[in-house]
């Protein structure tokens, strides 16, 4: 048999300088199986196993450390004490490199948007937060692990004198995710209970200053939690002391948001992927539309209109899992696009897979094949997410 | 009835001029959950060494290996439907595939009980 564990997740070579995030001990404590990712030791499953550990979550709450990630925080030099001009200065800085409306972002709300470069392909994904009321002047962003070092000298040289970037991944970031998430985490702190998706708070929990924002990467309901790397490790108890609370590996974070049909960094997206061929396009806001004034806009905008050459669907692959990398055939058997992820369900018990196809076989219920070690196999083209969002979105 | 391994963690058990062929404990382990099968043909030839099936778990596809040549005489139906099987009972019920023996000696070479457990020590 080949390969054994390593392989099981995605490939990356054996170092030993891996870097360890602040709950290194506690995955080893657990029975983590740890792998290289993004530079870091990361567990890919507790013994429980990807399929168990995937259920879990979605039927109660998952704890994931997902520390690696790169949060940081970019900061006006000099604050003007009027929170409006504060939060139009600092947004200022940032919107030039990016698709998003950030100037028009209200207090302690989220944007999903995209690093962009000339050729309107995708740099990186990202989060950023207008803090609360308050503590304006400031974005709280969170990009990939694997890109991190590239988008925060980017995002650095784009802040100039005006601004500075503050990375905050030295720290601690946790996800809990699931349906039963935010009963877990009110109990610790009431408060977060009025967050609603893609909301931003700062609290307070026994002295520990804690930022959560209720999102994730699985489709469920949940919050990211960042603290001081100091606090890790109590916080990472305190949520596993409530038995609806199991840790998650990266294994099932995978197929937990490839089922959400949320796109990953590096696979279903790259340098030369536009948004409108990854069907990004609701993370380019109308103002920055109208305006045409972020990298790439003139491909983008024509893209918008004329269509794009490939565009992302979601498949859903009859017998063995189309993995990164198969080709996508028509009905005939021509190649005509790539898998970018494909896998497992176990939520719907069959392999699902994202790849890109010309617009003409983009459309739901079109027949396809995959070809899986030179055999085709019967695929569909399906909306997604392959399994229905649950976020907790407010109700005006 | 002797049981051999290989380096690869398949094993092979010997009755006569047959072998059945699986994965161990150890490899299902690792693997972690299982979803998909995909068996050899029967009477599919095979060499030591030729892929002769492949195992998907949720994350990736690993290939198992012919631990000895021969020709493939039976496959186990049950895991076109039941994977699972392969984690389960890795080494009754979760067997793969059934080969009639090029060359019984070829066995020899493979690794014993002992020294397979030596090896996932």
């Amino acid at each position: 048999m080949s390969p054994t564990s390593p392989r099981v997740f995605m490939a990356e070579p054996e170092s030993q300088d891996l870097k360890q995030t602040p709950l290194y001990a506690r995955h080893v404590a657990a029975g983590g199986r740890m792998v290289a990712f993004g530079g870091y030791a990361l567990p890919v499953q507790y013994p429980p196993g990807i399929m168990a550990e995937h259920k879990w979550t979605r039927e109660h709450a998952g704890l994931f450390d997902v520390s690696h990630m790169g949060p940081c925080f970019l900061m006006l030099n000099e604050r003007s004490g009027d929170a409006d001009r504060d939060h139009a200065a600092i947004a200022a800085v940032l919107e030039p490199l990016v698709c998003g409306d950030i100037a028009g972002l209200p207090p302690g709300k989220i944007r999903y948007t995209l690093l962009l470069n000339e050729g309107g392909g995708i740099e990186d994904d990202l989060m950023v937060a207008r803090p609360p009321t308050g503590k304006e002047g400031g974005l709280f962003i969170v990009v990939n692990a694997a890109t991190k070092d590239v988008d925060f000298a980017r995002m650095s040289e784009a802040a100039g004198q005006v601004a500075r970037l503050q990375r905050a991944d030295r720290g601690a970031l946790l996800a809990l995710q699931g349906p039963e998430a935010a009963a877990v985490l009110a109990r610790l702190v009431p408060e977060t209970a009025d967050l609603a998706f893609m909301e931003y708070g700062l609290y307070d929990w026994n002295g520990i200053g804690l930022s959560v924002s209720r999102s994730g990467y699985t489709g469920e309901d949940g919050f990211e939690i960042r603290c001081y790397a100091e606090h890790a490790e109590t916080l990472w108890d305190a949520l596993l002391a409530d038995d609806r609370v199991k840790p998650i590996g990266l294994g099932a974070r995978d197929s937990l948001r490839l089922e959400a049909g949320l796109p990953l960094y590096g696979h279903d997206l790259d340098l030369t992927t536009s948004p409108v061929e990854a069907d990004l396009g609701f993370a380019i806001s109308k103002r920055r539309r109208e305006a045409a004034d972020f990298p790439g806009a003139a491909r983008i905008l024509a893209e918008r209109s004329e269509g794009p050459k490939r565009k992302r669907v979601g498949l859903i692959v009859e017998g063995a899992p189309a993995r990164e990398g198969a080709a996508i055939l028509d009905a005939d058997g021509a190649p005509i696009g790539i898998v970018t992820s494909g896998g497992f369900a176990p939520t719907l018990g069959k392999a699902i897979a994202l790849g890109f196809v010309p617009p003409d076989f983009a459309q739901a219920e079109t027949v396809l094949q995959v070809s899986v070690r030179g055999r085709p196999q019967p695929a569909r083209v399906v909306p997604t997410p392959f399994v229905p969002h649950r976020y907790h979105r407010k109700t005006a | 009835m002797t049981t051999k391994f290989t380096p690869d963690h398949e094993y092979i058990r010997i009755e006569g001029d047959t072998g059945i062929v699986g994965i161990t404990q150890f490899a299902q382990e690792q693997l972690g959950d299982i979803v998909f099968i995909e068996l050899p043909a029967i009477g599919k030839v095979l060499k030591k060494g030729d892929e002769a099936a492949v195992v998907e778990s949720v994350k990736a596809a690993s290939e198992i290996y012919a631990p000895v040549s021969g020709t493939v005489s039976e496959v186990n139906a049950a895991l076109s439907t039941e994977p699972g099987l392969v984690n389960a009972d890795p080494e009754a019920g979760g067997w793969m595939f059934k080969l009639t023996l090029a060359d019984v000696t070829e066995t020899e070479t493979l690794l014993d009980d002992a020294a397979y457990a030596d090896l996932t020590k």
